[in-house]
């Protein structure tokens, strides 16, 4: 604009109490008319300092601590630990188990990505859509809730195995549930690719590119939209992954349209799994002891969470509690791209490309120091207020 | 000229009397919510989030979820508070208009649940804000999320809470 004086700029803040999203994160947009030239996030409002709580319990409690890092995918964050620590004290965990992990593991994406169809729907103004998702989705709700005992954080691993079995009736219920639900996924897919006024927030509009997908290092779906041949499921399997194999959803036009397009591709993926697990469901124990203090060492493991590839590091000193455990979460990894594909589209589609990634506040607000030179190692509280006040003293 | 006074003050409290009650008709029969997360798992916002959808539909019953404070009659909290969560919490229930009501939903909300004695973690819900009704569980069921609501409003309406089976 003419008008305008060089140098000033017009910034719209969102957050950390907003209305778009459920979670608190603070987000400054630099806009020139409707077009955003500038993104910042400020994240860190539901930082718990989870990691190191870890420390002062023991291996047990560190199981459903860590299963409340987040709620909508609480089964994989325990599962990942599990698969840790069951590496490190050497146990194998016996087949029926895995597989019933698996099981839940996919129920679980079934109901995140059915509550990140409705959401993704809700952003872009499209709320019957989300009435309709997180309706059917009720329906994967009330089959966790029938196999697990509760709706969130379904506490089904054990260290060395899970503490539920499928019975016959469960086995029928799931069925039915899985026909219903593929039924109406079916429809989902129908919808979104060809609502004309839904198209028009999702095609086309914040397209990654493989490059630049592969140089923001993303991961899960919101990878796999973009071309990147990555799912641990295939490539790492973890579990009973093996046993049960997937197939790969992966789409190179890198849009909004084509995350929501692989996203409801792999809950056909996921029906599919499931009624192979309860078709060949193996006999035997659900559960192997596994010592209260696990051997000194250390060890990764990754799995595939329903927002990409979860990794978890794991260091024992032989006693009852972890030495350090180090989370990354999938969220964390996707962030840089709503930056990076921020700029340039206008104001009104910063929701949907927020969600376009299917971000996950709590599983993100974790600290990561960048290191630039400076001293190696912890932090000290001291250090840590010093650089604080440094920080805001160098802001303008 | 005495007892004219009496019966003008009689009336003009009768007048505020009714009112009130209109008030509080109006209150009870149309909250809206507002909801913030000052550090939970999504365990719980996910749940309140439910009870908006199809199966619970809790707009049938005149509660709506509101964007801004400003609007909002009732707060939902939900997860511990951190260190970064507690002034905008703080902030967010100050921006809202008297009479203003909270409701803590979720262990997390109301004794730190299992996050107690992480370092940024400072505490529940009630140490930073007043709360009015508790909701219990991890995260609690819809139906319980529904329950504690509708337990407020009877406290609104002045009719005796009923009390659980």
């Amino acid at each position: 604009m003419a008008t305008q004086e060089k140098g000033r700029k017009f910034i719209v803040p969102i957050g950390p109490q907003h209305p778009a999203l459920k979670e608190p994160g603070h987000f400054e947009f630099t806009v020139d008319g409707e077009i955003v030239t500038d993104a910042t996030v400020r994240l860190g409002y539901v930082h718990r300092g989870i990691e190191k709580a870890t420390e002062s319990r023991s291996w047990v409690q560190n199981l459903y601590l860590l299963e409340r890092i987040c709620g909508i995918c609480s089964h994989i964050h325990a599962l990942a630990y599990c698969l840790g620590v069951e590496k490190l004290a050497g146990v194998t965990v016996p087949p029926r188990a895995q597989a019933v992990r698996v099981l839940v593991a996919e129920l679980e994406r079934i109901h995140s990505h059915l509550l990140w169809v409705g959401v993704a729907a809700h952003e872009a103004g499209f709320d019957t859509l989300f009435m309709y998702s997180w309706r059917d989705r009720e329906t994967v709700m009330d089959l966790l809730e029938a196999l697990t005992g509760n709706r969130v954080n379904y506490s089904a691993n054990l260290l060395g195995g899970v503490k539920i079995d499928v019975t016959d009736e469960q086995s029928d219920a799931i069925w039915r549930g899985l026909d219903f639900l593929e039924d109406r996924t079916r429809h989902y897919l129908d919808i979104t690719t060809s609502d004309s006024v839904f198209l028009r927030r999702t095609r086309g509009i914040g397209v990654t590119t493989p490059e630049q997908a592969k140089r923001l290092g993303l991961v899960g779906p919101t990878a796999r939209a973009s071309g990147i041949w990555h799912d641990l499921r295939v490539d790492a399997p973890y579990a009973g992954y093996a046993d049960y194999p997937i197939t790969m959803i992966v789409s190179d036009t890198g849009d909004l349209e084509t995350r929501f397009v692989v996203r409801i591709k792999e809950l056909f993926e996921s029906y599919r799994v499931i009624r192979h697990i309860l078709d060949t469901l193996p006999d035997g124990e659900l559960v192997t002891r596994v010592p209260r203090r696990i051997k000194a060492g250390e060890t990764i493991s990754r799995v595939e969470a329903p927002r990409g590839e979860l990794f978890y590091f794991i260091r024992s000193n032989g006693t009852d509690s972890p030495e350090r455990i180090k989370v990354r979460t999938p969220t964390m990894c996707n962030m840089a791209s709503v930056l990076a594909l921020a700029v340039g589209h206008q104001l009104a589609d910063m929701p949907m490309i927020l969600v376009g990634v299917d971000p996950c506040f709590s599983c993100n607000d974790r600290t990561v120091v960048v290191d630039q030179g400076g001293a190696r190692g912890g932090w000290t509280w001291e250090q840590l207020r010093q650089y604080g006040i440094d920080y805001y003293r160098r802001q303008p | 000229m005495i007892g004219g006074a009496g019966m003008a003050n009689n009336l003009e409290d009768r007048w505020q009397q009714a009112l009130e009650q209109v008030k509080t008709w109006a209150r009870a029969n149309s909250p809206w919510a507002i909801h913030f997360n000052s550090g939970s798992c999504n365990g719980c916002d996910i749940e309140i989030l439910a009870t908006l959808t199809p199966l619970y539909d809790v707009e049938r019953l005149g509660i709506k979820l509101q964007g801004s404070p400003r609007h909002a009659d009732v707060l939902l909290c939900t997860g511990p508070v951190t260190r970064q969560a507690r002034d905008r919490l703080r902030r967010v229930y100050e921006q809202m208009p008297e009479p203003k009501f909270v409701i803590a939903v979720g262990s997390c909300a109301i004794s730190g649940g299992a996050f107690q004695g992480c370092y940024n973690v400072i505490g529940h819900i009630d140490e930073v804000i007043p709360v009015d009704v508790y909701v219990p569980g991890c995260p609690p069921r819809p139906e319980a999320i529904i329950d504690g609501v509708a337990k407020l409003l009877q406290v609104l309406q002045g009719t005796e809470v009923t009390k659980p089976l």
